[in-house]
């Protein structure tokens, strides 16, 4: 026989591995709750829309601040090396499809985890801590219905809109440090990005992905947040969890859904 | 918060992204080049399209007058079929000659238009029959590296004719140190 604390390791692998599946399965579970039961989201509109103001409206600053920098930025490190190429008129392609294409999405994504997602994963705690929602249950309120679902619609709803600012003001910030910056013709950055972007294999598919990112990092902030043991330091420690899955999500993710457009 | 402010700020933000997807489809994307119409479709045989892509543009003149739709490969004439969509508000003539350009040295290859002097005009479905492949450079490059081959192999019978070639330099740098040891001489 061997000793039972032999087998100790494996014991506590198996442990968490088991702990891991049911908290996916109990997100799933959750995700589809909420899907079913969202209809009173659209009936009361205002619920989503208070959010929707919370989550994206109060995203804006970070977003367009950062939004700015990493085109400016873009556009600085881009024409280091293009101009030894003698083809720093491409620098406006360059700025375009690195914004529309990846960083767009995926910076939007992660600060958005960092901004929103926490604001929602605390306060749901929260919310489960003071009994909020046990109390919710007692009155026949659904909080799911009434809680959860109105704050997932509005992260779905904001993520895309912020993405398309994120790469408007981007490329805006790109402009800026290109052509009265650094003096590219202002013509050959413009014509050149739109010979090379492509409306349904760039924009719409950088859409896609923020739309994808805006249900996964939702979702991982309300489930972290449903989930959190009701006390400061669950919600705390939820809190950390919500910013940690949720960026390693959106980069998992972004690989996955970029093998896919390239292919097709 | 007043329900009010609220539906506004959502409201001004909601707008803001709708007009930067507009702003990225205009400005940045070529939604309006590609939206071109009404369109007729024309197909070409080539024997090598090189690195001829679907969507690559077709010009004529310079101008971008259509996109290629779809490229196939013929198994009986084992020749490349490119089918050009072309823009109804351009006609061109039965004659038209189709050449495959590359843009810039290594740029994107496109398709490029030459009118004839037919009278009449191309309709949808028609099948240009004057044709030139695309210039693969390795190939440019070989055909290059053999006739400079052939062309040494032919002047190697000559070799003496390389000597005094040869001999000339040497004849110059003597020169040139007859000139440096004079030119102390001129100095003192």
């Amino acid at each position: 026989m061997i000793k039972r604390s032999r087998l100790r390791p494996l014991r506590t692998l198996g442990h968490a591995f088991i702990k891991r599946i049911w908290r996916l399965g109990a997100g799933a579970r959750l995700f589809w709750l909420t899907l079913i039961s969202s209809g009173e989201s659209f009936r009361r509109l205002h619920l989503t829309i208070r959010e929707v103001y919370f989550t994206g409206v109060m995203s804006l600053i970070i977003i367009v601040v950062s939004a700015f920098f990493v085109g400016m930025v873009l556009a600085l490190q881009g024409y280091n090396t293009l101009q030894r190429y003698g083809s720093s008129e491409a620098i406006g392609v360059l700025v375009a499809l690195a914004l529309v294409r990846e960083l767009g999405p995926v910076v939007t994504a992660l600060l958005f985890a960092g901004r929103a997602g926490t604001a929602i994963t605390a306060e749901i705690g929260l919310m489960k801590a003071t009994e909020q929602l046990s109390a919710m249950e007692m009155m026949a309120v659904s909080p799911i219905s009434r809680v959860i679902a109105p704050r997932f619609w509005a992260g779905v709803i904001a993520m895309p809109v912020l993405n398309v600012l994120f790469c408007m003001v981007g490329i805006l910030g790109g402009y800026l440090v290109a052509v009265p910056l650094i003096g590219v013709d202002a013509g050959a950055f413009w014509s050149q990005m739109q010979a090379n972007v492509d409306w349904r294999l760039d924009i719409l598919n950088g859409v896609i992905k923020s739309v994808v990112f805006g249900i996964a990092c939702t979702m991982i902030a309300l489930f972290e947040g449903y989930d959190a043991p009701p006390t400061a330091e669950g919600v705390s420690r939820a809190t950390t969890r919500t910013v940690v899955t949720s960026s390693l999500v959106v980069l998992g993710l972004d690989f996955v859904l970029t093998s896919f457009m390239i292919s097709l | 918060m007043e329900r009010t402010t609220i539906d506004l700020w959502v409201g001004i933000f909601v707008a803001l992204g709708v007009a930067a997807l507009l702003g990225l489809a205009m400005k940045v994307g070529n939604l309006t080049t590609v939206s071109i119409g009404e369109t007729y479709m024309v197909s070409a045989n080539f024997e090598n399209i090189g690195g001829l892509k679907p969507r690559a543009p077709v010009k004529s003149a310079g101008v971008v007058v259509g996109r290629v739709a779809d490229i196939t490969f013929d198994p009986a004439t084992f020749e490349a079929v490119v089918s050009l969509s072309v823009d109804k508000r351009y006609s061109f003539p039965k004659d038209t000659f189709a050449n495959i350009y590359t843009a810039g040295l290594l740029g994107e290859q496109y398709v490029g238009l030459e009118a004839g002097g037919d009278e009449v005009a191309l309709k949808n479905g028609d099948k240009i029959t004057q044709t030139q492949d695309a210039i693969v450079l390795e190939k440019m490059i070989s055909q290059f590296l053999f006739s400079k081959a052939s062309e040494e192999t032919k002047d190697s019978p000559p070799a003496q004719a390389s000597t005094p070639a040869e001999s000339t330099p040497s004849d110059s740098t003597k020169m040139e140190d007859d000139a440096l040891g004079s030119n102390p001489i001129d100095a003192l």
